[in-house]
């Protein structure tokens, strides 16, 4: 058993790229000595900025040898057949065996040395790593055919056992010879075997292991920032990324002008970590301190106190120019900014941003008005979603994307808006994904979901739907972030209502134009495309498909209001795990068959019940009926399956004691009659038909 | 205490001319800038054209870049209508690129036990000269000094071979050196004798001042519009009579003139579009037409060679 090194050595992989490496590097690998036989077993992966390197330990000196049969022609088939399998096997008829008519050729092969699986392997890896982006370089390019690695490959280490595993591939021969740090250590190492790899790059100052790298990152930063009082703020996507970014890692503490402070965090956070890969840190009090951490390759000769300068100062330009957004920024009302939004194009079929916003403003002060968004002052819902988008034009914004909402937010309350809008016009984009908090704040609300409604209603009238998995405008998005409003907020909307109010209001006596007519299909393809979402997150939590399906129909059409939709489908779920609820689901089901089965009935049924069952279940439906449509109809769905749940023993007592389908027919009428009236009074509930089992 | 004479960082003239003989020692021809107003080194035809075809080609030049977007009157320390890119072109790209690249920092004062240099991701791409190519940016203590790339097309034409582009930030890399924080105060030149120091502020603040308010403010619209249509027409002239040279000089004069345009805030972003495809037309048509002429040549002299 012999143990296997390659390093693949190359110009600076970008960070970014350095998992996804590690982890093709290990397929391919394993793929290729699968293929040749051989179990890859025990693998180490690492990576730094340059180079991939993979050390495959226990490694049998050669390929196992394998006999493999192929099965020919029938000893009885033309000669030609014959010819043909020998030319294919390689073999002469005497080598042949002949099993009960049939031409069999064994072939053995005898084991292939592990060294050149590995040849070929490197080779193979070489030419189909699977990079994100690759590039030609070098003599080599003139050819169409030249290799393409990530940046120019410049060595090969590959040693198996202590011996070489001779491969050139794009003009790079495999040696023992690697290369440490850029600086500290620029001349040629010598490898000798797997097990000294990682000691002798050590010694030339590269940490080959990038937990390694992160571990010193994360620590080193904690602690740097600790000793002068401050506190990390942790981020593990920088991490990585600055252990991709270096082979000797030195976390230093640097300090910024106080003054830069009053930026908002946010800003400072986000330029310091997406221009130049820093960490920030908070002070004792728990708010953003005027500090930074940086992460250099070098131990440099002075501890590093160039390098600290040298960033300070990027940083400095850097918070100059957000300084500078903010306060350019403020010096116009948002009112003015949002003038602005007349000239962005927010579809090409539905208008500018200037318009959406105007829509939005529409719907949002008639959540309001129409106490749908309750304690919602419609004239605030108004202001907030007139200055919601205005940030989209600021400076600031277009410097970092990523703000949009709360830079909005921040000059609202500079601007000294009240509280409710400055809060609504940060928060409305929420809740963005499924773990991000819903907002509840009354204006934030009404912002929020009208927004998220004109998208979908603006789309949706366009014939813009989301198919497969082709959702360029984030519909379904919009659409689960509509439901979780709505829900969790418990708003009494009608998704009908709302998508009529969007149309416009038109006039009820005049005729409706075609184009008219044709966007009243939203008023169907909405609550459809909502339910269907609405389904799906019941899924989760436990409701069934047939559960919801039993409760979306209101009034005989389906129900627009999702809340009503959501909370009759939870209480019909709780309802059916009951004793009561599943006898009275199989006293429906049987009812129903029976009913079915009847058909058309004929004739009047006898004036009064035929006998006790009859009038016990008779009267039990004259109580329970009356009472579960007024629960139903104030929509208390707990107190309608409660009322429902009085029936099970009357219809159980009646199935035992009497035959619906009595000889007589005015008795059978009469028993038919009773059991469309209970079918009736479970449907005024929830639609058992549609439900399984 | 080292002697101050010693350790006094290179004046601006004094970086680019030892980048000069740094790059001269190394082979390349030392070409001086293209007498056009371009936005990049880039544009010098001795980057764009002579980045196809086979021919080995290695050749440093000082250009100045005109960005009219840019300006700020003279009144930002570090942004500039009109600055200065060293760029290089070293094609095939040898091996050792960026060993070289980093003599050439050592060449200008910068030690790397000292200061932190690193390659940090970025891929250029040049949509309106239908180029891109990978590389980095280089970083050195945070600050981006350099931009490195392998060029992979040009003009929608492969690069074969591949040529390596350095392009240096001469104003960032000397207020870096001289450790000064504003542009304007870059040391140009050094006393002689009776003669005085130059600051980059001598030389250009008053350019800054002028220019910016030109370009933002003054430069007639109709006129640019008109030479933007102008240098179309006279680009795609030249092309059908097979001088690929002065059709490359009307993209570039339409190029600019867009960028003035951009300036003056007349070109909307819808449009926007259509104009960096209009000017994209003209640099690969110019590309294909320089192909066109040279590649019996190159076919000739590079048996093997195909575009």
């Amino acid at each position: 058993m012999t143990d296997f090194l390659l390093e693949l050595r190359s110009e600076e992989i970008p960070a970014r790229m350095q998992a996804g490496a590690r982890a093709e590097l290990e397929k391919l690998f394993r793929a290729q000595l699968s293929a040749a036989g051989l179990e890859a077993g025990d693998l180490t992966i690492w990576s730094t900025p340059r180079r991939l390197a993979l050390i495959a330990k226990g490694l049998p000196e050669a390929t196992a040898a394998v006999s493999e049969e192929l099965k020919g022609p029938r000893s009885s088939a033309p000669p030609q057949a014959l010819e043909g399998f020998l030319r294919k096997t390689g073999l002469t008829q005497d080598q042949l065996e002949d099993r009960d008519g049939v031409w069999f050729a064994v072939i053995d092969k005898p084991g292939r040395p592990t060294s050149h699986v590995l040849t070929d392997t490197i080779a193979h890896i070489v030419r189909h790593m699977p990079w994100p982006k690759s590039m030609r370089w070098g003599k080599e390019s003139a050819s169409s055919e030249s290799a393409r690695w990530v940046r120019p490959l410049s060595g090969i280490v590959a040693i198996f056992g202590e011996e070489l595993v001779p491969c050139k591939i794009a003009g790079v021969e495999a040696g023992f010879a690697t290369r440490g740090h850029r600086f500290h250590c620029p001349g040629e190492i010598t490898i000798g075997s797997a097990s000294d790899y990682a000691e002798k790059l050590r010694a030339c100052h590269v940490i080959v292991d990038h937990e390694e790298r992160q571990a010193i990152i994360r620590d080193g930063a904690a602690k740097a920032a600790a000793d002068a009082g401050l506190s990390l703020v942790e981020d593990e996507g920088l991490v990585i990324e600055n252990a991709g970014l270096t082979e000797w890692p030195v976390p230093l503490l640097g300090r910024f002008d106080e003054a830069f402070l009053e930026v908002p965090p946010e800003v400072i956070q986000l330029t310091a970590r997406v221009n130049q890969k820093y960490f920030v840190v908070n002070g004792a009090d728990g708010k953003l301190a005027n500090g930074f951490v940086c992460t250099a390759n070098i131990d440099a000769r002075d501890g590093g106190a160039e390098i600290v300068a040298g960033n300070r100062k990027v940083l400095a330009a850097r918070l100059s120019d957000a300084r500078f957004f903010w306060e350019q920024d403020q010096k116009k009302a948002l009112a003015q900014h949002a003038e602005k939004l007349a000239n962005i194009t927010f579809h090409e079929k539905l208008g500018t941003v200037a318009d959406k916003v105007e829509r939005v403003a529409k719907l949002a002060e008639w959540l309001a008005s129409e106490g749908i968004v309750p304690n919602c002052d419609p004239a605030l819902a108004r202001q907030a979603a007139e200055l919601a988008k205005a940030d989209l034009v600021t400076e600031m914004v277009g410097e970092f994307p990523e703000l949009q909402g709360l830079m909005g937010g921040y000059y609202a309350r500079a601007e000294g808006l009240p509280d409710a809008v400055a809060d609504a016009i940060r928060d409305h984009y929420k809740p963005v994904g499924q773990g991000d908090d819903v907002p509840t704040a009354p204006v934030t609300v009404a912002v929020a979901l009208a927004d998220k409604l004109d998208t979908l209603f603006g789309f949706f009238r366009e014939d813009m739907f989301p198919t497969g998995s082709k959702d360029p405008f984030a519909l379904r998005r919009a659409g689960i972030s509509s439901l979780r409003l709505i829900l969790q907020n418990g708003l009494k909307l009608s998704t009908d209502a709302a998508a009529t109010q969007w149309l416009g209001q038109s006039d009820p006596t005049a005729r409706l134009s075609e184009k008219e007519i044709a966007d009243r299909k939203i008023l169907t393809t909405i609550p459809d495309f909502l339910t269907e979402r609405l389904a799906v997150q019941l899924r989760e939590t436990g409701v069934s498909a047939d559960v919801v399906q039993a409760s979306r129909e209101w009034n005989s059409r389906d129900d627009t209001r999702l809340d009503r939709t959501e909370t009759r489908a939870r209480d019909l779920q709780a309802f059916l795990a009951t004793e009561d609820g599943t006898n009275l689901l199989a006293g429906y089901k049987r009812a129903a068959n029976i009913l079915k089965q009847a058909g058309e009935v004929s004739g009047n049924g006898a004036a009064t019940p035929p006998t006790d069952a009859d009038a016990a279940l008779l009267a039990a439906l004259d109580t329970a009926e009356p009472a579960a449509s007024a629960a139903v109809a104030e929509e208390r769905f707990t107190d309608a399956m409660a009322a429902l749940a009085s029936l099970r023993a009357p219809i159980d007592a009646f199935f035992d004691g009497v035959m619906v389908n009595d000889p007589d027919e005015a008795v059978r009428a009469y028993r038919l009659g009773l059991l469309a009236r209970f079918t009736g009074a479970v449907h005024g509930v929830a639609d058992f038909s549609k439900i399984e089992g | 205490m080292a002697d101050a004479a010693e350790t006094k960082p290179l004046s601006f003239q004094d970086m680019i001319l030892t980048l000069h003989n740094y790059w001269s020692a190394r082979g390349c021809a030392i070409l001086q800038p293209y007498d056009m107003r371009v936005g990049a080194g880039t544009f010098h035809p001795a980057t764009t054209l002579r980045s196809l075809g086979p021919v080995p080609w290695n050749v440093a030049y000082v250009q100045p870049s005109r960005r009219p977007t840019d300006g700020r009157y003279g009144e930002n320390p570090n942004r500039l209508q009109h600055y200065y890119q060293y760029q290089v072109i070293l094609k095939p790209s040898p091996a050792d690129l960026q060993e070289q690249y980093l003599g050439s920092l050592a060449a200008i004062g910068i030690d790397p036990l000292l200061h932190d240099i690193r390659f940090v991701e970025d891929d250029w791409e040049s949509p309106t000269l239908g180029a891109w190519g990978l590389g980095w940016e280089v970083w050195c203590d945070g600050m981006e000094v350099t931009q490195f790339t392998y060029f992979q097309q040009m003009g929608g034409f492969d690069c074969k071979p591949v040529a390596g582009e350095l392009t240096y930030g001469l104003e960032r890399l000397a207020m870096y050196i001289q450790n000064v924080d504003n542009v304007y105060d870059l040391r140009f030149s050094d006393a002689v004798g009776d003669v005085a120091a130059v600051s980059y502020g001598d030389v250009f603040l008053e350019n800054e001042r002028q220019f910016s308010k030109w370009n933002f403010e003054v430069a007639d619209t109709d006129t640019l519009f008109a030479g933007f249509k102008a240098a179309e027409a006279e680009c795609q002239r030249a092309i059908a009579a097979n001088v690929p040279l002065a059709a490359y000089d009307q993209a570039i004069e339409a190029s600019h003139l867009f960028n003035l345009l951009q300036a003056r805030g007349v070109i909307s972003v819808q449009e926007r579009a259509n104009y960096m495809a209009r000017v994209r037309d003209l640099a690969k048509g110019s590309c294909k037409a320089w192909i066109d002429s040279q590649s019996e040549r190159w076919t000739e002299k590079y048996p093997g060679w195909t575009l």
